[in-house]
């Protein structure tokens, strides 16, 4: 009695959320808020070329995973991508759609944007607590050109889940044994030490509020907000500085042609320029949709977005795929969506 | 009689029957009436016993899975899947007492003040000031908290707190730590700041329905202002003043946006008042749109479910406090 009461509610929830947004637009799609600006601009010049309208919804990772599963929408979108046991059980499809970065934002006195420099270990040990003070001989160590101060460390991770915490906590996981065994991966995790900011603007109004704060945000929001983002050295050694050219050299040296359903995070990328911490997002869709018609409308927007809309991306610091993985894609799409 | 008798026996029966119709119309109006507001009655009740239930069935692998842990253990660990509820619900309880320490004195006053001491003139322009201070909504007062309140914590509050709290020797532990800014005091502060419109403009009414003789006549025995409102306004009015106390106690506990804000969001559990910390509604607002696993999704539905139990223990106490004060009175 309880459960059919509360399934009904919840259906009731879902239907109705579901005929709203059937009725808004011809193709639907829910998901990560990481890649909202590149999509709403892609749908907008879309519906402009084709006249078809995609209605993007910035729930989150994690709701894009539950709303493709529960088939409300055509496609859903996840900055963690989904094994492909799991794509298996569920039927779906999945494809990279956008690259981008997470980068290490201070605020320290007197430290111009890209000028502080951190190694991989370094930033495990500072977000599990280890390091506590700027003048640290570990942080001086690296950093011999600037003078840091005799200030604590407040560390700013992300309130609530997100695929941005994915990638940072991934990647610190593949740099740092310890990070790995106590803390692991995911996209909200139990965070040793430091405040919560909700979203990468609650993280960026934070880092700007503490003085001797470091965060993680979408090099997107550091640039618009003018924050002090720091250089990572990455896996070949080198201090590299967040750039969409290092997002695209790390994009371009991943491994995409021996990657099964596209199941790869691109953090701590070979190469001599790859940015360390790059982000992939995914988009979820169902190999056998239920209506083929929806599915094909969607699968002709992303070629459109991905053939054609790469300006757009890259005016919002965004790195569109290399030309050969969106080959590789849309031999996917061939072979596997029967739509 | 006589009116009976003037008239003619047809009429008579007519306006019987007219009576007996009119009678039954009226009986089936009332009934549909009684229907329909005893159904009004219920629908609070059922939508509350339907909130509690699906919110408890919700939960409930995670009250499966943890038990009584679940309230006693302070892990919050999405990946490992262990979480337990004590950061929250201290957060909620800690950040909502500070707020009440804060608002209550600060309400009596604004609510005094309005109605005993300031000149008439004054008393409509202050009281529609409090009441659009009601209407401000809640994420405004956390921009501002973020914004304009955190910076002065931290570069003017806290390093006085720090110094001539921090080393005394109970309290002090509840004032150290860095100037952060963002943290418990700061949430209770702007909580307070959040409630203090609902509690003072409650008293303010009440004060208000406070007979003027009872006033004058106090007055007339040498009473001075203060003794007039602690001896006489205050005890008329007490159960209503109580009610109005619990009515922010209870904004105070729910409250999500703005707490988000300035709390902090970190899942620790520390003496400290300047300390991040979390509640259960922002524990809630920020994680339940990402929580990505089931047993994550139902430990923050059960952490709805206790702020459900939190809030309503609480206001049961508030219920019983008034109770045993009325019976006080009886016995008086």
């Amino acid at each position: 009695m309880l459960r059919s009461l509360t399934t009904r509610l919840a259906l009731a929830g879902i239907v109705s959320a579901a005929a709203f947004t059937v009725q808004a637009a011809d193709i639907t799609g829910a998901g990560a808020t990481f890649v909202y600006p590149v999509m709403s601009k892609w749908s907008a010049d879309y519906s402009q070329a084709t006249g078809n309208k995609i209605n993007y919804q910035s729930i989150g990772s994690g709701g894009g995973i539950a709303q493709i599963k529960a088939g409300t929408v055509d496609f859903g979108s996840s900055d963690k991508p989904l094994e492909s046991k799991e794509l298996a059980e569920a039927g779906l499809g999945q494809f990279p759609s956008v690259i981008g970065g997470v980068v290490p934002v201070v605020n320290i006195q007197g430290v111009a944007p890209g000028k502080i420099q951190f190694t991989g270990p370094l930033l495990a040990d500072i977000f599990l607590g280890k390091v506590t003070k700027w003048n640290d001989p570990q942080i001086v160590a690296v950093n011999a050109g600037i003078t840091l101060p005799d200030a604590l460390i407040t560390v700013v991770h992300r309130s609530d889940g997100s695929g941005t915490t994915f990638n940072w906590v991934n990647y610190l996981s593949k740099v740092s044994p310890e990070w790995k065994q106590k803390i692991g991966e995911g996209t909200s995790v139990q965070w040793p030490v430091g405040v919560g900011g909700k979203g990468n603007e609650g993280v960026a109004a934070y880092v700007k509020q503490i003085p001797g704060s470091i965060g993680y945000v979408e090099l997107a929001y550091s640039l618009q907000n003018k924050m002090t983002y720091g250089a990572v050295q990455n896996a070949a050694g080198k201090f590299v500085q967040p750039s969409r050219e290092s997002f695209q050299a790390a994009a371009a040296s991943a491994d995409w042609k021996n990657a099964k359903d596209f199941y790869l995070i691109i953090t701590n990328a070979p190469g001599e320029t790859s940015w360390p911490i790059a982000a992939t997002n995914f988009i979820l869709m169902y190999k056998q949709p239920k209506d083929a018609a929806r599915s094909k409308n969607a699968l002709a927007f992303f070629k459109w977005a991905l053939e054609n809309g790469k300006a757009q991306a890259e005016a919002l610091d965004f790195v569109p795929l290399p030309d050969e993985l969106v080959k590789q894609i849309e031999a996917y799409w061939a072979a596997e969506i029967k739509a | 009689m006589s009116t009976d008798q003037a008239l003619p026996a047809s009429a008579l029966a007519a306006h019987n029957d007219n009576t007996a119709r009119r009678a039954e119309s009226d009986r089936r109006a009332d009934n549909a009436f009684r229907y329909l507001v005893t159904g009004a009655g219920l629908f609070v009740l059922l939508a509350l016993a339907g909130a509690a239930f699906s919110m408890l069935w919700g939960g409930k692998l995670a009250f499966s899975t943890f038990g009584i842990s679940f309230l006693t253990t302070t892990d919050w660990d999405a990946v490992g899947h262990k979480f337990g509820a004590l950061v929250p619900i201290y957060g909620t309880l800690v950040t909502a007492l500070i707020a009440m320490l804060i608002a209550v004195p600060v309400s009596f006053g604004i609510a005094l003040f309005l109605t005993e001491v300031a000149p008439p003139w004054l008393r409509t322009p202050v009281a529609s000031a409090i009441e659009l201070l009601a209407g401000i909504p809640s994420i405004i007062y956390g921009m501002w908290g973020l914004f304009v309140f955190v910076p002065v914590m931290s570069s003017t509050v806290i390093p006085f707190l720090n110094k001539y709290l921090g080393p005394l020797p109970i309290l002090g532990p509840l004032f150290q730590g860095p100037p952060l800014g963002i943290g418990m005091l700061t949430a209770g502060i702007v909580l307070a700041i959040m409630v203090i419109p609902f509690i003072s403009s409650v008293m303010r009414e009440v004060f208000l329905t406070v007979p003027t003789r009872l006033k004058e006549s106090a007055y007339a025995l040498g009473s001075t202002t203060w003794e007039v409102s602690w001896n006489v306004v205050l005890p008329y009015t007490r159960s209503a003043v109580i009610g109005g106390v619990f009515l922010g106690l209870g904004r105070a506990l729910g409250e999500t946006m703005a707490v988000t804000f300035v709390l902090g969001n970190a899942h620790h559990l520390t003496a400290s008042l300047l300390m991040p910390g979390n509640s259960i509604a922002a524990t809630i607002a920020n994680e339940f749109s990402e929580a990505d696993s089931e047993i994550y999704q139902s430990s923050l539905v059960a952490l709805g479910f206790l702020l459900f139990i939190v809030t309503f223990v609480v206001l049961a106490i508030a219920k019983l406090m008034l109770m045993r004060l009325n019976r006080n009175e009886g016995a008086k």
